[in-house]
């Protein structure tokens, strides 16, 4: 049971909102957080505390690409690969990834540790080539940032190149 | 001419609470709960001319108009802060830099139309974003700006945020609703509109952001003053305009309204990146047609664009420089509503993938004369057949790449015939 140490959270987030329903996507976050990915047991039990049948919410966690049915790795690489990326060379971004660790998009390394994906447009389209990695962005990528990058996530879990509050361009002081 | 980016251009503003009331924050929510008729409000929003800044640009005032008066409520506020539209990045930069002028409009909004909820839909990629503006809910909330008694006035306004969870059409505001509502996020079909049949079938209205975010100066600084500002009548104040692409300096650049591309890109933005002159523009995110060399001097309001046959949509300018191969354009943004249809209607699911098909086929040396044909066909079959306006944006790359580069297609295509000359007419189905 994954929700019982989370009765509080979820409480407070029912009470948000006049149907239950809406507390869906939440309750996936939660369970997505808690286990790396959705799991059939957790998606029965978010079924339970919102009165909804077990299709009723796989029909919705299946339309939504930030949910995950199987494990990944511990860092999910995304990778925007939509126009306004591509243009400032989103491609090299994949490749200069797969030169580190050897995986293409859609690939995890054996060591479970990165999984990189190409996503479509991630709304930061001035700051391209860039990724997304778990809930953090990385922006105006280059070879060498991507390889520091890809060290400290490894070394430390973290990587204090990533963004903070955006603002682009940044204030003349 | 700044408004809404002024407070977080201040050296060292990080967008607190005590910093935004510093610069006249809440006087504008504090003057409307104080006792300004809702009507007066909603007439001044439509003296104003304020329209919609996430790409339809529909008269802000004239929207909440439509909500029933004599409805038994409860009514809702949706601020659409899904951000999904490739070129955008605008409303991130307000959220995370400025979150209490966003809340501020959210509550004046609330106040206009009588919803006592506002539910902001973030897309779930802005995790920062939602940290933050949580953080700043509960901030108003406990200075009396949010909550069960806004700043003594007997008015409830509660504000919630709402992750998305990777789906571009949850921009559209149907959809947002859907999905807010726990479900696949698929269009609904229209009518009823959202203004009598919204969230949980309630009177609701869905306003973008940075439109949200024009609400405290207009109550502050008065209808006329905003409606001088711009273009007017018809594309008053200002707008963020997001540049990307091979450009100088990309960015987010608030200008007035009916400034040129050419200022907007060469004055702002630097010009281009390199020598390369410019090839191509996109003047407001994906689903606007692409645009050439010779509109650089079209003004960027609503009417002007639209006349130069493409959309100010939602503001996010792409250049591209010589060099650019607009097939691969096309095709890249064709994988993209491709990936993001929603999969209600027929011609856009099934259109979408054939476009790409085709426009894969043609890149790899494979592609016929009729293909063109074909693509054109397939286009008129999307348009205004689908239940939302995401098979009319779809249909925009290809088409005005068609339309104003037609040659490269046809000498990708002409290489190809050369490579493999066809053995034997193939029939082509007319669709």
């Amino acid at each position: 049971m994954i929700f019982a140490k989370y009765k509080d959270q979820v409480e407070e987030l029912l009470s948000r909102y006049p149907v239950k329903r809406s507390a869906l996507l939440p309750l996936l976050y939660i369970a997505q957080k808690e286990e790396g990915y959705v799991s059939e047991s957790a998606m029965k039990e978010i079924g339970k505390i919102l009165g909804l049948t077990p299709p009723q919410v796989y029909e919705t966690v299946t339309f939504y690409t930030m949910f995950h049915l199987k494990p990944i790795g511990k860092f999910h690489l995304q990778v925007c690969r939509s126009l306004m990326c591509a243009l400032v060379g989103s491609d090299d971004l994949v490749g200069w990834i797969h030169r580190r660790l050897g995986i293409s998009p859609g690939q995890t390394t054996n060591d479970k540790m990165f999984t990189l994906s190409a996503v479509e447009c991630l709304g930061s389209c001035g700051t391209g080539p860039m990724m997304q990695v778990n809930d953090d962005y990385f922006e105006q990528l280059n070879e060498e940032k991507v390889g520091r990058i890809l060290d400290d996530l490894k070394t430390h879990g973290t990587c204090p190149l990533k963004s903070g509050p955006f603002m682009f361009p940044e204030p003349v002081r | 001419m700044k408004i809404l980016l002024k407070n977080m251009e201040q050296p060292g503003y990080t967008g607190s609470l005590k910093e935004y009331e510093q610069t006249g924050g809440y006087q504008a929510l504090r003057r409307v709960v104080g006792g300004m008729e809702p009507n007066d409000l909603i007439d001044m929003v439509k003296a104003s001319g304020l329209r919609g800044r996430g790409g339809a640009g529909f008269p802000t005032g004239v929207k909440w108009g439509f909500i029933p008066k004599d409805h038994p409520g409860p009514r809702y506020l949706c601020c659409n802060a899904d951000e999904s539209e490739p070129g955008t990045f605008k409303d991130r930069q307000l959220m995370e830099r400025d979150p209490h002028q966003v809340l501020e409009g959210i509550g004046i909004s609330c106040y206009a139309i009588g919803a006592q909820i506002a539910y902001i839909y973030i897309r779930g990629e802005f995790r920062l974003g939602f940290q933050i503006l949580e953080k700043a809910i509960q901030e108003a909330r406990q200075a009396g700006y949010v909550g069960k008694n806004v700043l003594g006035s007997g008015v409830t306004i509660d504000i919630y945020v709402h992750a998305g969870a990777g789906a571009y059409i949850c921009g559209e505001e149907t959809a947002l609703l859907e999905s807010l509502e726990g479900k696949r996020g698929k269009p609904r079909t229209k009518p009823p509109f959202p203004a009598t049949h919204g969230l949980y079938q309630k009177p609701t209205v869905v306003n973008n952001v940075e439109t949200l975010a024009n609400l405290p100066h207009i109550v502050n600084r008065g209808a006329e003053w905003f409606s001088s500002i711009g273009s007017p009548p018809k594309s008053t104040g200002t707008r963020i305009f997001c540049l990307s692409g091979h450009i100088k300096k990309p960015g987010n650049y608030e200008v007035p309204m009916g400034t040129t591309f050419r200022e907007l890109i060469d004055e702002h933005g630097g010009g281009m990146r390199s020598e390369k002159p410019l090839k191509a523009f996109i003047p407001g995110g994906a689903s606007a047609p692409f645009l050439t060399p010779d509109h650089l001097d079209v003004k960027m309001d609503f009417e002007d664009v639209a006349k130069a046959g493409s959309m100010l949509g939602s503001g996010g300018v792409t250049v591209m420089e010589e060099g650019t191969s607009m097939v691969w354009a096309a095709l890249r943004l064709m994988e993209f509503f491709n990936h993001e249809s929603c999969g209600k209607c027929t011609p856009c699911r099934e259109g979408s993938s054939w476009i790409v098909q085709i426009l894969q086929r043609i890149r790899a040396g494979r592609g016929r004369m009729q293909d063109l044909e074909t693509l054109s066909t397939i286009c008129g079959n999307i348009g205004g057949r689908t239940v939302c306006a995401f098979g009319d944006a779809e249909i925009a790359p290809v088409l005005s790449t068609l339309q104003h580069w037609r040659h490269e297609y046809e000498a990708l295509i002409r290489e190809a015939e050369a490579a493999h000359p066809p053995k034997s007419e193939i029939p082509v189905l007319s669709l």
